[in-house]
């Protein structure tokens, strides 16, 4: 049984076209932390080229839901994942799947920006290195430079690809691990929170990314921000106790939520 | 609906529509003004309500400012924002209702000084009775949050615009009838006019308070009277 409310798209310059492809789809997902359960019965659909904002308040299982997509729960002792999520239609748990490949196919960026102590060239290459993607030097420095373009910091760091990551603004180093995870071409991104730790300049370069990165590949934030979550995102999905409460597109969600717990969340209302 | 959270929002979001609600009151005492003022001839009402447009011009402003203000430091979402987009619109509509009532009130000088047309003033009176009541029972939907009453006013349209027509018949048989009259009739087809375009901004208010509060737009056809 699916409970969950969902929007008609409107008509509207950034939503998504309708029939947009699936790329990462939750059906009846479970998620038990030893005996407790986090998640419930969550079914999302998270389309291609769009970026799906998860909302909700602190603990209702947002980054439980995002840990699923790339198998991170499995790393957690005590972590039992039940349902189904495919990527392009295959089953990620399916025992076929290597999670370190999946991984490289599904990048994630955290709240606290996470560079490798290394120099800001290797922390890029980290990925591209140890999937063996690039046959010589020249191409891992290509490869290098094209992802810090696509994150926007080539021009700021291109003069000291050799000084360490850690020595860059908090801004940048987000940034840095944006880079990091394209520069392996991923197909989904994963962000927990990306920007609560930087100022509103910082924020906005990143939202920006976000904006150009949509254009070619699945995103998935988390933000605590709603003005953030209807800034860079195409559809919404509000959790609540660990239930999928609602989703749709984000004009819809934040201009006329159907559910009243949406409504009271987005709006500030104690529920 | 529950409580924000942060109170002084809360306030701020009250503040907004009472401040609409009595901008309603002033719109509603202008146009019941003028209406008397050209049943009773009355210079000085007239010229009264010419003055005090001013005021309702100042109240508009005022709920932009306050409007924008909450619109930059508190960033409304969903119904807020809804709430706060329908004090903008219905302001707009009762600034227009304003400038609607001092042309009537214009006219009333004009009157003044023209033959009275004693027949007339019944009919205009009950026009102007019927839309001030539509302005009046829109704002009570706004006030009370009364979707159903909203949409009352709404569908009940067509009784203005009946209304009008057939005042604008009879006008049109006085001025054949008797050219003389054609000043003063002419001034009362305004009047008239002008009457009509309050009842279309009360119609137009009802729009508003019903996407305010459902969030969705009022758009199945309305019963229309007869164009002229
Ligand atoms: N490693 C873990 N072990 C045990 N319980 C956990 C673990 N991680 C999360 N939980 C529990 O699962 C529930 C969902 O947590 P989760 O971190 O997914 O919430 P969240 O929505 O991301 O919250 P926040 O907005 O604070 O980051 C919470 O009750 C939390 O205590
Ligand atoms: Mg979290």
């Amino acid at each position: 049984m699916n409970m969950t409310l969902s929007h008609v798209t409107l008509g509207h310059a950034d939503a998504v076209p309708e029939g947009a492809p699936i790329k990462v789809k939750a059906a009846g997902v479970n998620v038990f932390y030893g005996n407790k359960q986090a998640l419930f019965d969550v079914s999302l659909n998270m389309l291609d080229r769009a970026v799906t904002a998860l909302i909700g308040p602190s603990g209702c299982g947002k980054s439980t839901f995002l840990r699923c997509i790339n198998r991170m729960n499995d790393t957690i002792v005590g972590a039992r994942v039940e349902g189904l999520i495919e990527i392009d239609g295959e089953n990620v748990n399916d025992r076929s799947v290597d999670p370190v490949l999946l991984r490289s196919r599904v990048g994630m960026v955290f709240q606290k920006p996470n560079p490798f102590p290394k120099s800001i060239f290797d922390n890029v290459a980290y990925g591209p290195r140890i999937h063996g993607m690039t046959k010589n030097k020249t191409e891992l420095a290509d490869r290098v430079e094209a992802a810090l373009k696509k994150a926007g910091l080539w021009a700021e760091v291109s003069d000291r690809l050799n000084s360490p990551g850690i020595g860059l603004s908090g801004g940048q180093q987000q940034r840095l691990v944006i880079a990091r995870a394209i520069a392996v071409n991923p197909e989904v991104i994963l962000m927990d929170e990306p920007c609560s730790a930087l100022d509103p300049i910082a924020t906005a370069r990143i939202e920006e990314l976000i904006d150009e990165l949509r254009r070619q590949y699945c995103i998935v934030i988390v933000t605590h921000s709603m003005a953030q979550a209807a800034r860079v995102s195409q559809r919404t999905a509000f959790f609540h106790l660990g239930k999928l409460v609602e989703s749709g597109s984000t004009e819809a969600m934040f201009t006329n939520p159907l559910d009243p717990r949406t409504q009271d969340y987005i709006t500030g209302r104690s529920g | 609906m529950n409580e924000h959270i942060v109170k002084s929002y809360e306030e701020e979001l009250t503040q907004l529509a009472a401040e609409v609600a009595r901008m309603g009151g002033l719109a509603e005492a202008q146009v019941a003004s003028c209406i008397e003022a050209v049943a009773k001839r009355d210079v000085k009402l007239a010229e009264a309500v010419v003055a005090r447009d001013e005021r309702l011009d100042a109240m508009e402003i005022e709920i932009d400012a306050r409007c924008t203000r909450l619109i930059a430091l508190r960033q409304p979402m969903a119904n807020d924002l809804r709430r706060t987009l329908a004090a903008i619109k219905i302001a707009g509509n009762l600034e227009r209702c304003g400038d609607m009532a001092k042309s009537i009130a214009k006219r009333a000088l004009q009157l003044a000084e023209t033959e009275p047309l004693t027949p007339l003033t019944g009919p205009i009176q009950r026009l102007g009775k019927l839309v001030n009541g539509r302005l009046h029972q829109v704002l009570d939907a706004y006030t009370s949050s009364d979707v159903d009453r909203a949409v009352a006013v709404w569908s009940s349209d067509h009784e203005v615009d009946e209304h009008y027509n057939s005042l604008f018949r009879e006008l049109l048989t006085y001025m054949m009838g008797d050219p003389r009259m054609i000043t003063a009739c002419t001034h009362l087809l305004f009047v008239a006019k002008n009457l009509e375009r309050i009842g279309d901004h009360a119609t137009n208010i009802a729009e508003v308070i019903h996407y305010e509060l459902t969030g969705t737009p009022l758009n199945t056809p309305r019963p229309k009277g007869a164009a002229v």
